[in-house]
């Protein structure tokens, strides 16, 4: 059953100066439990159509519908992570985990020690009283990944998460990620510009063409690499077929915009 | 070699401490030499001792007001005045801040107006204020605050707007609404920057009530300056000038040491 519907969206920004068509006709269905990469040019509405899916602002056309649900705000579906881990520095590591739960009234001893299980499995549970500042950048990006399961979504939107992490921390938590959800067996979409990332953790990859971004094709993601966790995919032969393939897709993308 | 290595570190905090020492010893002098050339030069009709007084009168002014009980009556009097004055001046200014955050639309409206606000010498205000409150403690402390509260609207305002957006998108997507978004992040994040204000507001508010001081009222150092002109009594304007000195000092130190402490609480 899909549990995302993106029916004929288009998306225009007005400015003083210009009316700017960021997507165009995009439709797309998410099947529950499946992992979906965006990836494209820069400027292609990647993070835009994160956005909407997210609920934060509104499509010029059509519809999105989660669970059978139009999104006209941010629903509590959903879980949103970001770039960089904008935990709170004025907080505790166990106060950011519990914010989304407390700005949701949902917080109690039960959801608390969920997600301070959550914190454990991460193997940060002993930081639960340190403050952000403290804790490096990876150890920061988990405690961002506990935020937003903390409030138990049951689709994730990540926005580049792993971009501002050095490339080894960035390998380690990918396997733990794709590991949780997969435990969890949580929906997400992956705005990704790492084509390796996008093969070694979806199961399907979602190539956007820009100005004005449109869904140019879709990659299908083998068996083989799915069932592998992230790290050993990238060492599977699959994996380089199909890179060199999104490869060369996206090299013809950006040679017309050249 | 470890041995050495303290060695050396002890050389580097003794040469610390005797240049601390050394700094004390100038700051001391200075202060020593300025009161000890006044008093000689006054002594010496150097100068005017009528107009420029010297330190040893002063001084036994000093007790004597300690004494009669007055100085503590005036000081407590434009403490009280300044402190009402700076804690009004923030605490409005940031909910002026906060209204404007919460309305765009209000904010470019008002924009202009706030602009002339800002610009306009807010002691030129103080015969209106006079009028309109009377002339006692209300205008007084409407002094204090009115010259602090534009300013503060302005850079806490600024501070709001500034508050990085991702921050905010954290907690929209977690279905917050506009108080909520406010006060989980708009207000912690911009903290730091009100308590700074805080501390500018501090000397502004001194301005401002000591010229409302000087305006109306039968009480207050500010008054005790003015009533020593008029009488010619200049030993008391001084008297009054140098108590205002360290007073000033005090809060402003005090306010510091409130940021210090809050800002190691948040970090």
């Amino acid at each position: 059953m899909s549990i995302v519907k993106i029916n004929n969206v288009d998306k225009t920004f007005f400015t003083k100066k210009a009316a700017t068509t960021a997507l165009k006709d995009i439709s797309l269905s998410i099947e529950d439990g499946e992992f979906v990469s965006l990836i494209g040019p820069s400027g292609c509405g990647k993070t835009t159509l994160l956005s909407l899916i997210a609920g934060l602002f509104q499509p010029t056309n059509g519809e999105i519908n989660i669970e059978g649900q139009q999104i006209l705000r941010p629903s509590p579906k959903t879980g949103y992570m970001l770039q960089q881990d904008y935990l709170f520095p004025w907080l505790t590591i166990e106060q950011n985990i519990t914010l989304g739960l407390k700005t949701m009234k949902k917080l109690n001893e039960t959801t608390r020690e969920n997600a301070l299980s959550l914190l454990d499995k991460m193997g940060l549970l002993d930081k639960r009283r340190d403050y952000p500042s403290q804790l490096s950048g990876g150890m920061r990006q988990r405690v961002a990944l506990v935020r937003m399961l903390a409030t138990e979504p049951s689709l994730l939107l990540l926005d580049e998460p792993f971009s501002a992490l050095d490339y080894q921390t960035k390998l380690k938590l990918e396997d733990l990620v794709s590991l949780t959800l997969k435990e969890q067996k949580k929906t997400a979409i992956l705005v990704t510009h790492d084509i390796g990332e996008a093969i070694a953790m979806s199961d399907r990859i979602i190539l956007l063409s820009a100005r004005p971004g449109t869904i140019h094709q879709v990659f299908d993601v083998p068996e083989v690499l799915r069932q592998l966790a992230p790290f050993k995919a990238r060492n599977h032969s699959e994996y380089n077929k199909l890179f060199q393939h999104i490869w060369k897709e996206l090299e013809s993308l950006e040679e017309e915009n050249i | 070699m470890k041995k050495k290595i303290s060695e050396l570190h002890e050389q580097y905090k003794h040469k610390k401490r005797i240049e601390k020492i050394k700094i004390i010893i100038c700051q001391l002098s200075i202060l020593i030499f300025f009161f000890a050339s006044w008093e000689i030069a006054s002594r010496m009709r150097w100068i005017d001792p009528l107009l420029f007084s010297m330190p040893s009168r002063v001084w036994n002014l000093f007790l004597e007001k300690i004494q009669d009980g007055s100085l503590l009556t005036h000081a407590s009097v434009t403490l009280f005045e300044t402190i009402a004055g700076f804690i009004l001046g923030t605490v409005i200014g940031t909910f002026i801040a906060a209204i404007l955050w919460w309305s765009p639309f209000l904010s470019r409206v008002l924009d202009p107006y706030l602009v002339v606000l800002n610009s306009m010498p807010k002691i030129a205000l103080g015969p209106i204020l006079i009028v309109g409150l009377g002339p006692g403690y209300s205008s007084i402390i409407a002094m204090g605050a009115l010259i602090s509260v534009i300013i503060t609207t302005l850079v806490v305002y600024n501070a709001f707007k500034n508050v990085d957006e991702n921050y905010l998108k954290v907690v929209q997507t977690f279905g917050a609404t506009k108080p909520q978004s406010f006060t989980s992040v708009v207000l912690p994040a911009t903290l730091p920057t009100i308590i700074s204000t805080l501390k500018v507001n501090v000397g502004l508010s001194w301005v401002g009530v000591i010229v409302g001081e000087f305006l109306v009222s039968k009480q207050g150092l500010g008054y005790m300056i003015i009533y020593g002109f008029q009488v010619f009594n200049f030993n008391l304007v001084i008297l009054s000038l140098l108590v205002i000195a360290v007073l000033a000092t005090v809060m402003y130190q005090g306010v510091e040491l409130l940021e210090r402490k809050l800002m190691k609480q948040l970090q």
